[in-house]
């Protein structure tokens, strides 16, 4: 057994054959795997979605709640139990499109949690619908005419919102994509990390043939704390698509802004309703 | 004898401190004291009062009738002039049109207060109660002092207390003054609230919705003492699902809502029953639906709630019939959702969540934590751990993430295996769900059979649910005192429906007068579908106010024993 074949479970998937999401489940375990993490201290919490099935494919203690909620339940965990790593991994649709709420507040609370977005620009367990990243003109069975809306630039988006590590990445570039994910795990604070994840059954358009020619990694001296330039490197899509860092940036995390947390898990601390005997005095 | 105050005024008048004040320098006097509030959706302005019931003993519930009117406006006296008994008094600044109706007394508190502070003109008029009702005034110079904690503002509202009770005059004898040194006076948010952190609550999470959003206030302002977690959440998904991760994680767990709230949460409440993760969730009804009357009060959810979420699961709904059930109610609710596993609702309402009164102390000593997670000591033992392992009872065995040295604990929305891994075989979707119901056996045996009051030669039996105790028990006493024979019957486990008692006291020539705060007869329908019992007569009130006593014995008479 190799070391990475402890995180490996339920090897039958529902996956399509060549679908984006087997590499990134490698990618993932050898990431948890060169971190030291063992299944135990790692905590994955998923939406609904082909994307969001992978913890039933990767054992580490897995929550797996509704279609865009993939959000909130990690941050109610992070915060009880400082102690365990915690994942979101979920779909494009899931993320932006019906946990578009959660996106935006989670980024304003920066929680220590590492986000997963499988972007493949697609619906793919509800058989090929648009997402919000879905090109602007492609068509598919209910936008018969084209995709009448312009697709949401995730990495624009979370750094605007003023996100404390913003990154992409593709599947296809996997020790690349490895790397990234440690840099997101070890990144203390909420680290977005889109990866470019391509759909062979529904996305005809964002093939791994497409992204191969458009992909390049940002360059080894590029400022990872430079704003300004992120939002510029942000802003390339099309014939150039950047993968890497784009910002970093060691920010209060929302734990903190809780004084009266210490380091332990808010269950080892015993109950005793007596303690509630001196708030009897405030309806005295 | 009891005596009843109503002060009333617009949105920004201060009633709330009035109320404050008033009632708890009342409650510490000894007596007992029933404080109820009626207001508009609106910061300022509109037309908002507060009813203070004054007495001894058994006061259970609001009365209509009343003996103080308290106008801090002119609308506050048309609006409630009609309901002044005939020795009725009206305290007010000024004069009005046709005062040889009334008995007036004039207080000219807006000039008094200008001379020392204008901000606590209110308590000008909170001096001259206390002495129309002929008592002293310490105790409510005490309850300043307690108030403000700016000093200036104590003494000023001291010496306006004396002024205001220097220029009324004495009216009214109270009943003997009896020791209420083992009471609180608490209102039922506060009761839930407290509940909860007697019940080891480590995470509440809530998007603020009237008429809850008190257990959110106090919850918040013990979390740094008790070192716990608040959250305001960014609508209520996001709260329920943050509860229910952090449940996940082992730790109790708690939202609060009212019915839109609810609604929005419902896909969650179900997630929480795949999944079988406890949870205690508070649901403040007020009248809907969609925003309803944000303000006011109504018994409209229960069918909602325990139809909630799409498929079938177990779940519990439990409605607190006053300020004291609602503190063992909820440290009950969440020992229940951990020891089964399953969301538990607590129905509280308006009505409930508003009123003050007095209640017994609470017994703290009785109070036992039971919950199904699997010890420390215990998780040794676990080599091969299922999540959803199928047992005798239904319960599997619960551990939190990180518990288990070398096992993960994966749960799962969708239909699972004993792992928690996603099944889609028609053995294994028959087997899930049959270990989840399987659970309803073990919880019927705990649940709390209805309250019964009366004898064995009743001729009516009223039945009402949750907050509409108070009321009816006061309806009943009068209706006992003209010499009708009523027995009545208070639910409060409402789902699962207790079935025992209600069966053994029905007989073919009993009356049955079912009385609730919603337009349908929600509990009725509840009782014909699920008991087959047919109410003779429901007795609805719908308009958002909650019942009196008073008003119910009228009803019953009225409309029922004719
Ligand atoms: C409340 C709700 N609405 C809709 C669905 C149906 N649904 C399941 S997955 C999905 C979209 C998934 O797309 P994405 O998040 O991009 O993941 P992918 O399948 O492409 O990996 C939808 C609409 C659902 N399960 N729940
Ligand atoms: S539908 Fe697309 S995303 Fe889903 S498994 Fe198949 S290829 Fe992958």
């Amino acid at each position: 057994m190799s070391k990475e074949d402890i995180y490996y479970s339920n090897q039958e998937t529902a996956w399509c054959p060549g679908c984006g999401n087997f590499p990134l489940r490698k990618a993932l375990a050898g990431a948890l795997n060169e971190l030291g993490l063992l299944p135990p201290q790692v905590a994955i919490f998923t939406g609904i979605g082909q994307a969001a099935k992978m913890l039933h494919y990767i054992r580490v203690n897995g929550f797996n709640g509704l279609h865009g909620r993939s959000i909130p339940p990690a941050i109610g965990s992070r915060i009880v139990n400082p102690t365990l790593k915690v994942l979101v991994e979920s779909g494009d649709g899931c993320t932006y499109g019906e946990g578009g709420n959660h996106f935006l507040h989670n980024i304003r609370r920066n929680p220590d949690i590492t986000h997963l977005v499988h972007n493949n620009q697609i619906y793919g367990l509800t058989k090929g619908q648009a997402s919000p990243t879905t090109g602007e003109g492609m068509t598919t069975k209910i936008q018969t005419e084209g995709i009448n809306s312009e697709p949401l630039n995730p990495i624009k988006l979370a750094l605007s919102l003023g996100a404390s590590f913003v990154a992409r990445g593709f599947v296809g570039e996997e020790d690349h994509l490895r790397e990234l994910i440690k840099s997101a795990i070890k990144h203390r604070g909420y680290a977005l990390l889109d990866i470019l994840q391509p759909c062979v059954s529904f996305n005809k358009v964002n093939t791994y043939q497409w992204y191969k020619q458009r992909v390049y990694k940002l360059a080894d001296n590029y400022d990872d704390s430079d704003y300004n330039k992120a939002l510029k490197k942000a802003n390339e899509w099309g014939e150039q698509i950047p993968i890497g860092i784009f910002y970093r940036k060691e920010k209060k995390i929302f734990r903190d802004r809780f004084s009266q947390l210490d380091d332990r898990p808010l269950v080892e601390k015993e109950i005793n309703p007596l303690g509630v005997k001196p708030f009897l005095l405030d309806f005295k | 004898m009891d005596l009843n105050i109503l002060i009333a005024g617009e949105a920004g008048q201060g009633l709330k401190t009035i109320e404050t004040i008033l009632g708890k320098t009342l409650f510490r006097m000894g007596f007992q004291i029933y404080t109820t509030r009626d207001y508009m959706s609106r910061i300022r302005g509109g037309h908002n009062f507060v009813k203070i019931r004054i007495g001894k003993g058994d006061i259970t519930g609001p009365a209509e009738e009343i003996d103080v009117l308290l106008a801090l406006n002119e609308e506050a006296i048309s609006q409630h002039k009609q309901d002044l008994k005939e020795d009725g008094i009206i305290v007010l600044d000024g004069q009005i049109a046709r005062e040889d109706i009334y008995q007036l007394i004039n207080i000219p508190a807006r000039k008094i207060a200008n001379e020392v502070n204008s901000k606590a003109l209110n308590t000008v008029f909170v001096g001259a109660v206390l002495k129309v009702l002929n008592l002293k005034i310490a105790e409510a110079l005490k309850v300043i002092k307690e108030h403000f904690t700016d000093k200036k503002l104590q003494e000023d509202n001291m010496i306006l207390l004396k002024e205001g009770f220097k220029k009324a005059d004495g009216k009214f004898s109270l009943p003997k003054i009896e020791d209420n040194d083992e009471q609180l006076f608490i209102d039922g948010n506060s009761a839930v609230a407290l509940g909860a952190l007697a019940a080891g609550v480590k995470f509440f999470s809530a998007y603020p919705m009237s008429p809850s959003t008190g257990i959110m206030n106090y919850l918040a302002a013990k979390q740094k003492e008790q070192g716990i977690v608040v959250e305001q959440a960014e609508d209520e998904i996001a709260a329920i699902n943050m509860t229910l991760g952090a449940s996940y994680a082992g730790v109790r767990a708690m939202t609060a809502t009212s019915g839109g709230g609810l609604a929005l949460m419902a896909e969650s409440v179900g997630l929480a029953g795949i999944t079988e993760t406890p949870l205690v969730i508070v649901d403040v009804q007020r009248p809907g639906p969609a925003t309803g009357l944000p303000t006011r009060t109504e018994q409209g959810d229960l069918l909602f709630s325990i139809n909630i979420a799409q498929g079938e699961f177990p779940l519990m709904v439990i409605s607190p019939r006053d300020s004291e059930d609602a503190f063992y109610q909820t440290f009950r609710a969440f020992n229940l959702a951990d020891k089964y596993q399953l969301p538990v609702i607590l129905l509280s309402d308006q009505f409930l969540a508003d009123s003050t009164t007095n209640i017994n102390h609470y017994n703290l000593n009785s109070l036992k934590i039971e919950t199904s997670l699997i010890t420390d000591g215990e998780s040794v033992k676990y080599e091969d751990y299922k999540r959803y392992q199928i047992t005798e009872d239904g319960i599997s065995p619960r551990a939190y993430p990180g518990q288990l040295s070398g096992e993960v604990v994966l749960v799962d929305s969708d239909e699972h295996d004993e792992n928690g891994d996603i099944v889609e075989s028609a053995s294994a979707r028959s087997n899930m769900v049959d270990k989840r119901m399987k659970k309803l056996v073990r919880i019927k045996q705990e649940l709390k059979e209805p309250v019964f009051f009366g004898q064995e030669d009743i001729n009516y039996l009223i039945i009402g649910w949750g907050s509409t105790y108070g009321p009816i028990l006061e309806a009943r006493k009068l209706l006992m005192e003209d010499g009708y024979k009523i027995g009545y019957l208070s639910f409060t486990d409402l789902w699962p429906l207790p079935e025992k008692r209600v069966k053994k006291i029905i007989t073919p020539d009993i009356k049955v007068v079912v009385v609730e705060n919603n337009a349908t007869g929600q509990f009725a329908q509840l009782l014909k579908g699920q008991l087959g019992i047919t109410s003779d007569y429901r007795m609805l009130k719908y308009n958002g106010r909650p019942f009196s006593g008073r008003e119910i014995y009228q009803r019953m008479k009225e409309e029922v024993i004719i």
